[in-house]
C-alpha cells in the first residue's frame, strides 16, 4: 500500500481504466484514488462517465483496460458479490430497494455477504443459525437503525416510505454490509434542502464515526464542496481536474466543462445562485 | 349413503391428482420467483423425468429406489445445463423472447424422447403396489395417495425453506432487483441456477409419479398446461397459491370429469382460469406488481 504524506493510505486505486461499449469510449484511461478514511467526490457534467465508472468499481461492468485496485488487491475481474465480501457497498442513483419487504428486511439483506450459515447447516444447527441471526438483528437494530434515525419505520414496507427516507434506507442497507468503503451514486439527487442536510449529515457522521471511506458521485456541487476531502472531475469519459474541492472550483477546465466557457469566476457565480436559489426556495 | 361415499371417493382422487398438479405448479413458481421466467417447458422436463425412471428401471433393472433420485438427478442437471447454456445469454431480453425460449425447449425435448424411446404409450413398471387403501369405508388408489403424501411432504418442504432460509429471502430479493441484490453480496447468477436446477428436478420427479399413474407418452407434457392454470390462477410467485390452487383444480377436475363427463375437464379448467383471471389478474395469492402475461 502507499502512504502519502499524511500517512492516509490509498484505499481505491483506479488506474487507467478504459471502458467501451461498441466502439464509444464511455471511459478513457482514468486514474485517481481514494484515500482511507476520507469523502472523496467524482463529478462532471451529464454523460461524462461518472456512473459508468462507478459500475466498473463495483463490478457491473468490466472495464476493456485498466486495473481497479481496493487495499492493494486487484479487483478488476471480480463479481459484485466478491466485492461485497471484501467491503465495498454501494448505493443506486435510481433507489433500488426490494419492493414490497420491509425496512428491516431489507437491512438485514445487507449482511447476506457475511453471513456464514448455509442451507445445510441452518437444517441441522437449528440453534447455531437462530443464535446468529438474534445476534445479527441486535446489532443492526442498535447502531445501524439508531444512527440514521428510522427507528419509527422499521416494520414499514419500504414502497409506502417518501422518497428521502428510501434513500437512508439504501444507506442503511449498504452500511450493515460493514462496508471498509462506501460508493454513493447521487445520494442527495431529487431532495430538498432539508432532506439534503441530514444526508450530509449522515455522510459525514459515517465517515467519522464509522470510519467507512467514501465515494460518491453527486450534482449538487454546495454538498460537494461542503464535505468532500478531494474530487475528480471527468468530461467525456477522461479525468480533466483532480484535487481539493477550492482547487477544482478553480481551474478553467472545469469551469469549460460545466459553462462552456473558461472563467472560473462565472462557475462561482453560478454555484452561489444555485445556493442562494435553493435557500429561497 | 353409497352416493355420498361415492362422492368421497371422487373427492379423494381429486384431492390426490391435485397434489401432483400443485407439485407440478411448483416448479413454475420456482424459476418464476426467482429469474421471473415462466418456464412453459415443465411439461416435457416431467416427461422426460418419467422416460428416464422407466429407462433405469426397466431398461437397466435397477430398483425403484435408485431409479427415482437418478431420474430426479436427470431433470435437475438438465435444469442446470438448459439454464447456463440458454437462460442466462438470454439474460436482459424481454420476458416473451425467453418464454418462447422454453417453448421451443419443449419441442425438443419431446422430439429427443420420440427418437430414444419412440412413441407408442408405455407404462411403467409397478413400483408402486396396486392394493387399495382404504380411508374409513372409502377407496383410494395406493398411487394416488403415495403422490398425495409425497406431493405435500415436498410442498410443506418449499414453504418452510422461503419462510425461515435465508436463502428463500436472498431469492425474493434477486427477483425484486437483481443489481441491488448483486450488490448485496447475492450471487444473482448461482440463484438463477439454483432455482433452475431445483425446478426441473422437482418436475422431474413428479412425472415420475405421473407416468406411475396414467402412464408414459410423448405427449404427457399437456400435464404442464393444467399446472400452469394453477399457477396462474394461484400466483406466479406464490408456493402456498400453488399448493391451495393446485388442490382446488384437481378436486373440480374430478368432480367435473366424475359428474358432467370427461369431455367438461378442459371447459371447466380453462373456463376457471378465464374467470381467476378477471377477478385477480396477479392470481389470488400472488404479488400485485407482477405484470400480466
Amino acid at each position: 500500500m502507499v502512504s502519502d504524506s499524511l500517512g492516509a493510505t490509498e484505499q481505491l486505486k483506479v488506474e487507467g481504466v478504459t471502458l467501451s461499449f461498441g466502439g464509444v469510449k464511455a471511459l478513457r484511461d482514468v486514474s485517481f484514488s481514494v484515500k482511507s478514511g476520507s469523502i472523496s467526490a467524482l463529478i462532471g457534467p451529464n454523460g461524462a462517465g461518472k456512473t459508468s465508472m462507478f459500475n466498473c468499481i463495483s463490478g457491473f461492468y468490466q472495464p476493456s483496460a485498466g486495473k481497479i485496485l481496493l487495499d492493494g488487491q486487484d479487483i478488476s475481474r471480480m463479481r459484485p458479490p466478491g466485492r461485497a465480501k471484501l467491503g465495498m457497498a454501494r448505493s443506486f442513483q435510481n433507489i433500488a430497494l426490494f419492493r414490497g419487504m420491509t425496512v428491516l428486511d431489507n437491512i438485514k439483506l445487507g449482511r447476506h455477504a457475511h453471513m456464514r450459515t448455509n442451507l445445510l447447516q441452518a437444517f441441522i444447527y437449528a440453534g447455531a443459525a437462530a443464535r446468529e441471526e438474534n445476534a445479527l438483528r441486535a446489532e443492526i437494530e442498535e447502531r445501524i437503525i439508531d444512527f440514521l434515525e428510522i427507528d419509527h419505520i422499521r416494520n414499514k414496507p419500504v414502497s409506502v416510505l417518501p422518497y428521502g427516507l428510501q434513500k437512508r434506507v439504501e444507506l442503511a442497507r449498504a452500511l450493515a454490509m460493514q462496508p471498509r468503503i462506501l460508493l454513493l451514486d447521487e445520494p442527495v439527487a431529487g431532495m430538498n434542502r432539508e432532506e439534503t442536510e441530514d444526508m450530509a449529515r449522515f455522510i459525514l457522521d459515517v465517515k467519522e464515526e464509522w470510519g467507512v471511506t467514501i465515494l460518491m458521485v453527486e450534482h449538487d456541487m454546495g454538498l460537494v464542496m461542503d464535505i468532500s476531502d478531494h474530487v475528480t472531475v471527468l468530461n467525456f469519459g477522461e479525468v480533466i481536474a483532480s484535487g481539493l474541492p477550492a482547487e477544482v472550483q478553480a481551474d478553467p477546465l472545469v469551469a469549460e466543462a460545466y459553462l462552456g466557457s473558461g472563467d472560473p469566476a462565472a462557475l462561482m457565480r453560478k454555484l452561489a445562485d444555485e445556493a442562494a436559489g435553493e435557500t429561497a426556495a | 349413503m353409497n352416493e355420498l361415499m361415492f362422492f368421497i371417493e371422487v373427492s379423494l382422487a381429486g384431492l390426490g391428482s391435485g397434489a401432483l398438479l400443485a407439485l407440478t405448479a411448483l416448479a413454475f413458481v420456482l424459476i418464476y420467483k426467482a429469474t421471473r421466467v415462466i418456464n412453459l417447458a415443465v411439461g416435457e422436463i416431467m416427461m422426460l423425468g418419467a422416460y428416464l425412471f422407466m429407462a433405469f428401471t426397466a431398461g437397466m433393472g435397477l430398483s425403484a429406489w435408485i431409479a427415482l433420485p437418478l431420474a430426479i438427478a436427470g431433470g435437475a442437471l438438465t435444469g442446470a445445463i438448459v439454464e447456463r447454456g440458454i437462460i442466462r445469454p438470454m439474460l436482459g431480453e424481454s420476458a416473451i423472447s425467453t418464454f418462447m425460449v422454453t417453448v421451443g425447449l419443449g419441442s425438443v425435448i419431446v422430439g429427443l424422447v420420440e427418437l430414444i424411446w419412440g412413441t407408442e404409450p408405455r407404462s411403467l413398471p409397478a413400483f408402486i403396489s396396486s392394493a387399495p387403501v382404504f380411508l374409513g369405508d372409502a377407496y383410494v388408489s395406493r398411487k394416488i395417495v403415495v403422490s398425495f403424501v409425497v406431493a405435500s411432504v415436498v410442498i410443506a418442504t418449499f414453504l418452510i425453506l422461503f419462510r425461515f432460509w435465508r436463502g428463500g429471502v436472498a431469492l425474493r430479493a434477486t427477483a425484486t432487483d437483481q443489481a441491488a441484490a448483486y450488490s448485496c453480496g447475492i450471487n444473482v447468477p448461482r440463484v438463477f441456477s439454483i432455482a433452475w436446477t431445483i425446478s426441473c428436478g422437482t418436475a422431474a420427479g413428479a412425472g415420475v409419479l405421473l407416468g406411475a399413474i396414467g402412464g408414459l407418452s410423448s405427449a404427457m407434457g399437456a400435464f404442464g398446461l393444467s399446472a400452469l392454470v394453477v399457477v396462474i390462477v394461484g400466483g406466479l410467485d406464490s408456493v402456498l397459491g400453488a399448493l391451495i390452487a393446485g388442490l382446488c383444480l384437481g378436486l373440480i377436475q374430478s368432480w367435473a370429469g366424475t359428474y358432467l363427463g370427461g369431455e367438461y375437464q378442459s371447459v371447466v379448467t380453462f373456463g376457471l382460469l378465464i374467470i381467476a383471471l378477471m377477478i385477480r389478474p396477479y392470481g389470488l395469492f400472488g404479488t400485485h406488481e407482477i405484470e400480466r402475461l
